[in-house]
């Protein structure tokens, strides 16, 4: 519903979010283009949720701007924001069945009661969900109350979609499920997402761009690979310390983006995501004979950077790896920036799930 | 919960086995604890149950029952019972017209002296009835602070009226319906308001579609606490609307002005009035507050 | 009002009466005041003709003022002695009265009541009447509306309060009205003469029939108009010595100085008639 504001601005989210309570400082700048899907990952705390609240207006702004398409929000009330909200634990309103409280939003917006019913049948029936259209919230799994909620916060067209901690209410089952319906959502999206978790691993899957905050500040941004390759501060190091790749399964083999393959213990077909921790690499001077590692390759050192006692070293090879060694057997490896180096990795330490 | 085949728990419900093996059962679990309350808990819940009820049970033993059908059959008695529903009634809706929003603005909005406010809100409970009326008398009497205005500009007097006695009972029955409903409110998630408006529903669009039907069950028996209030009221509305039969005169003054010179229509007067409200409470309890 | 009653439990056929009275808030309240025995325990144990220890005094509500100034003369006159009243409406009384509070001397507003607790045969002696009062038409301070007699009243414009026909100043109004002949439709009958008198002293009724007692009490905040239909209801205050007294010496001490010139000096002074 909301264009493209006046000719020449910038369409997409440019922020810089200041609120201060207290003691706590908040301060952090966005900036997003339209279809980008931008995570701000950070431990408990950290203000992202507070970030959060301030771009959909429940928290007013002490310092900064927020402009949307080129409009300025900074003042307006949350309902007047092109804004969706998927909350955390989703808040669908118990009283109102799935298809009444996708069909609030566009009530609100002065649709009739019965084109706001159709508008949200339609939403229902994009994300799957027609047969509990008249199920209450009570009655939904949690993995239809979060389709239901990602219908209501869409249904409005926002410019601006805001996912808080959109995972994090979900079993581990359903969780793999979910993630990948709601990467598909995401990028067929075409404003911007913004979403909050302390989740590396929701982070990486579903955002092109992360945002590191810690204690009211972005200490780092870019995009997952970059940061899981480079993280700034020991707390990212250990948050995104993770190898993530996007490949094609058959049987317990994916073949990844360049060709290397990955053996995991999940038996996938069709696209899929591997990941593994970069504490699982072990590394070898010379080619491991007795190892029982399924995944042997080939590497280069391409970098090292030192985060207390751990160094992490960043590997080019058939796939870009990033592992984790202590100080004392990097100086066994003699490892330095060029020198060549065989990386293993056991298939149970590896986790694969559809795309 | 897992399931057993109704032969196999049929076989384990025998005098030996029987309770032990329910016991470890969902069902059997519940069962237990409705059935088995403690001691120190039954024993004082008796003595509450047994001290509320004797004096209705003593009503009960001494009323005139042989002249019954006589006081019944009088048209006063209905006049005064059809007044008492009416005012009740009435005086419950003006409660939660401008009492469900003044209980919102108690739990939502955060202004200096909310505290002083809130404690105002409840005087009318500590505040005998009868300076109630009195209260009200300076307040709206034809000589009252807003009263002598009301006269003299509109020409409306409120003591003595049908009107006056609706607003004496909702001055003292309001309080519990705001008392009630802000309690509600205040255990009523404040993020669904949130999440309202970020779906584009202003603040009253979030209160009346989110919110209100949300704390419904709280409002309905703030409704039915101040019904009751109401019902009883005595004080308040014989000083504010004085007692004329049939405009201001509701049972419990006919009630009180029985006692006089006859404790004996009195007592039968009291129980038609506990019968009906009775009967209504208990109707609406089971329509209105056993959903949840 | 209640400045003290003990009460305690006795036979149980009036307990209902009371019972329902409690049950609506509407008794007149009761609290102990234990002091009262303990200052008197010194000339507790006299000779059956010393005057002397307490006494409780039950008495209509128009008498609080004349009986409050009688009781403290009383106690100057007989040192020792400790009379506790409880003032209220006439009915309230003769009810505690019949359902066992203790109280020696019973001073009621109308003989009704008075027979009440004849009836339950609760009293020691016959009643005497003490004093009478008279109707008077009370109306808003210089009388704006020139109510001249009980027939003014009855103009469509007036607001009249009368008290109900269940207390005796209604009743005592009533009887003026039928035999004067009169239709009078107040726009309140008012629970007790009080409340129908602060209808007048709050400006929300024009006039009100009262006693010519409380028309005294409330000073210039209303203005009395005697009137000649009210020599057809004119009420008799009985007083009576009670069986559940304890202390009868002192308690017909105390009914000989409310008889007593000294007595009718301070009741007349209050706007009461000699009997």
């Amino acid at each position: 519903m909301t264009e493209t504001g006046t000719p020449g601005a910038a369409a997409g989210l440019d922020a810089r979010l200041v609120v201060e309570r207290g003691p706590f400082h908040l301060d952090v700048t966005l900036a997003a283009a339209p279809g980008d899907v931008v995570a701000l990952l950070g431990p408990n705390g950290a203000g992202k949720t507070t970030a959060l609240r301030a771009l959909a207006g429940l928290v007013p702004l002490s310092a900064g701007h927020l402009r949307l398409d080129g409009a300025e929000l900074d003042g307006t009330p949350p309902e007047s924001r092109p804004v969706g909200v998927v909350f955390q634990d989703y808040l669908l309103f118990p009283h109102l069945s799935a298809l009444d409280n996708v069909a609030f939003g566009p009530r609100c917006h002065g649709a009739s009661r019965a084109a706001a019913r159709a508008q949200a049948a339609v939403w229902l029936e994009r994300l799957d969900l027609t047969a509990h259209a008249s199920a209450k919230p009570r009655r939904l799994s949690g993995g239809q109350a979060q389709r239901v909620a990602l219908a209501r916060a869409l249904a409005t067209h926002p410019r601006l979609l805001l996912l808080d901690e959109p995972l994090a209410a979900l079993d581990a089952r359903t969780r793999l499920e979910v993630r990948a319906q709601l990467r598909h959502h995401l990028a067929e999206f075409e404003a911007v997402a913004v979403l909050v978790t302390h989740d590396p691993l929701d982070a990486m899957v579903l955002a092109d761009r992360l945002v590191v905050v810690e204690d009211g500040r972005i200490v780092q941004e870019g995009t997952p690979a970059h940061i899981a390759r480079h993280p700034r501060t020991d707390y990212i190091a250990h948050l995104v310390g993770l190898n993530l790749y996007r490949g094609e399964a058959e049987g317990h083999t994916v073949r990844v983006e360049g060709g290397a393959e990955v053996t995991t213990t999940e038996d996938l077909t069709g696209p899929v995501f591997v990941a593994f921790p970069p504490s699982a690499v072990t590394l070898h001077r010379d080619r491991p004979t007795g190892s029982s590692a399924r995944n042997l390759w080939r590497c280069e050192v391409a970098g090292l950077e030192t985060h207390g006692d751990q160094i992490r070293a960043a590997l080019t090879g058939p796939l870009p790896l990033a592992a984790d060694l202590t100080t004392i057997a990097a100086a066994e490896l003699d490892l330095h920036p060029g020198a060549t180096v065989w990386a293993t990795v056991k298939a149970t330490q590896t986790h694969a799930y559809p795309a | 919960m897992t399931l057993r085949s109704p032969g196999r728990a049929d076989a384990t419900d025998t005098l030996t086995g029987g309770p032990q093996r329910r016991r470890a059962s969902g069902f059997g679990g519940s069962r237990r604890a409705r059935g088995g309350a403690p001691l120190p808990l039954l024993v004082p819940a008796l003595i509450g149950l047994a001290f509320l009820t004797l004096p209705l049970v003593a009503l009960l033993i001494r009323a005139p029952w042989r002249s019954m059908p006589e006081l019944l059959t009088s048209p006063e008695v209905w006049q005064a019972l059809r007044l008492s529903l009416v005012c009740a009634t009435a005086a419950t809706a003006v409660s939660l017209v401008i009492g469900v929003p003044l209980a919102w603005l108690l739990a939502r909005v955060e202004f200096p002296g909310r505290g002083l406010v809130r404690a105002l809100v409840t005087l009318p409970l500590v505040l005998p009835p009868v300076v109630g009326g009195v209260a009200l008398l300076m307040a709206l009497g034809r000589n009252g602070v807003v009263g002598k205005w009301l006269d003299s500009w509109f020409g409306v007097t409120l003591p003595f009226t049908t009107t006056g006695v609706v607003i004496a009972e909702a001055f003292v029955a309001m309080p519990f319906l705001v008392i009630s409903v802000e309690g509600t409110l205040r255990a009523a998630d404040p993020r669904y308001e949130e999440a309202a408006a970020t779906l584009g529903a202003s603040r009253f669009t979030a209160f009346r579609r989110v919110t209100l039907p949300l704390i419904a069950p709280g409002v309905a028996a703030g409704a039915v606490l101040a019904w009751a209030r109401a019902l009883g009221e005595f004080g308040a509305t014989i000083t504010f609307a004085g007692n004329f039969p049939g405009r201001t005169q509701t049972m419990p003054l006919a009630v009180y002005l029985a006692l006089q010179n006859d404790p004996e229509s009195a007592i039968a007067l009291s129980l038609v009035l506990l019968a009906v409200s009775v009967a209504v409470l208990a109707g609406l309890r089971d329509r209105w507050m056993s959903a949840s | 009002m209640t400045r003290s009653v003990r009460t305690r439990s006795r036979r149980s056929v009036q307990v209902a009466a009371l019972g329902a009275a409690a049950l609506l808030a509407l008794s007149a309240c009761s609290s102990s005041d234990d002091s009262s025995s303990a200052k008197s325990g010194a000339s507790q144990s006299g000779s059956g003709t010393k005057v002397s220890g307490d006494i409780t005094v039950f008495a209509a509500a128009s008498l609080k003022e004349s009986f409050t100034t009688l009781g403290k003369d009383f106690e100057k006159a007989h040192p020792g002695t400790k009379v506790t009243f409880s003032f209220g409406g006439s009915d309230s009384l003769a009810a505690s009265i019949t359902g066992g509070a203790p109280a020696d001397v019973f001073a009621s507003a109308s003989p009704k009541t008075m027979k009440v607790v004849t009836d339950a045969k609760d009293n020691a002696d016959a009643p005497a009447t003490f004093v009478r009062n008279q109707l008077e038409i009370a109306t808003l301070p210089g009388n704006p509306d020139k109510v001249a007699s009980l027939k003014d009243l009855t103009g469509k414009d007036l607001k009249v309060v009368l008290c109900d026909k269940t207390v005796p100043c209604g009743a005592a109004a009533e009887k003026a009205l039928t035999a004067s002949k009169l239709k009078l439709t107040p726009v309140s009958y008012e629970e007790d003469v009080k409340s129908a008198l602060n209808k007048v002293v709050l400006k929300e009724a024009d006039a009100a029939v009262v006693y010519r007692t409380d028309v005294r009490a409330a000073g210039d905040k209303v203005e009395g108009v005697e009137f000649p239909e009210s020599a057809d209801a004119i009420n008799a205050y009985p007083i009576a010595l009670l069986k559940e007294s304890k202390n009868t010496e002192t308690a017909k001490a105390f009914i000989a100085l409310v008889r007593s010139a000294e007595g009718q000096k301070v009741l007349t002074s209050a706007g009461f008639l000699q009997p």
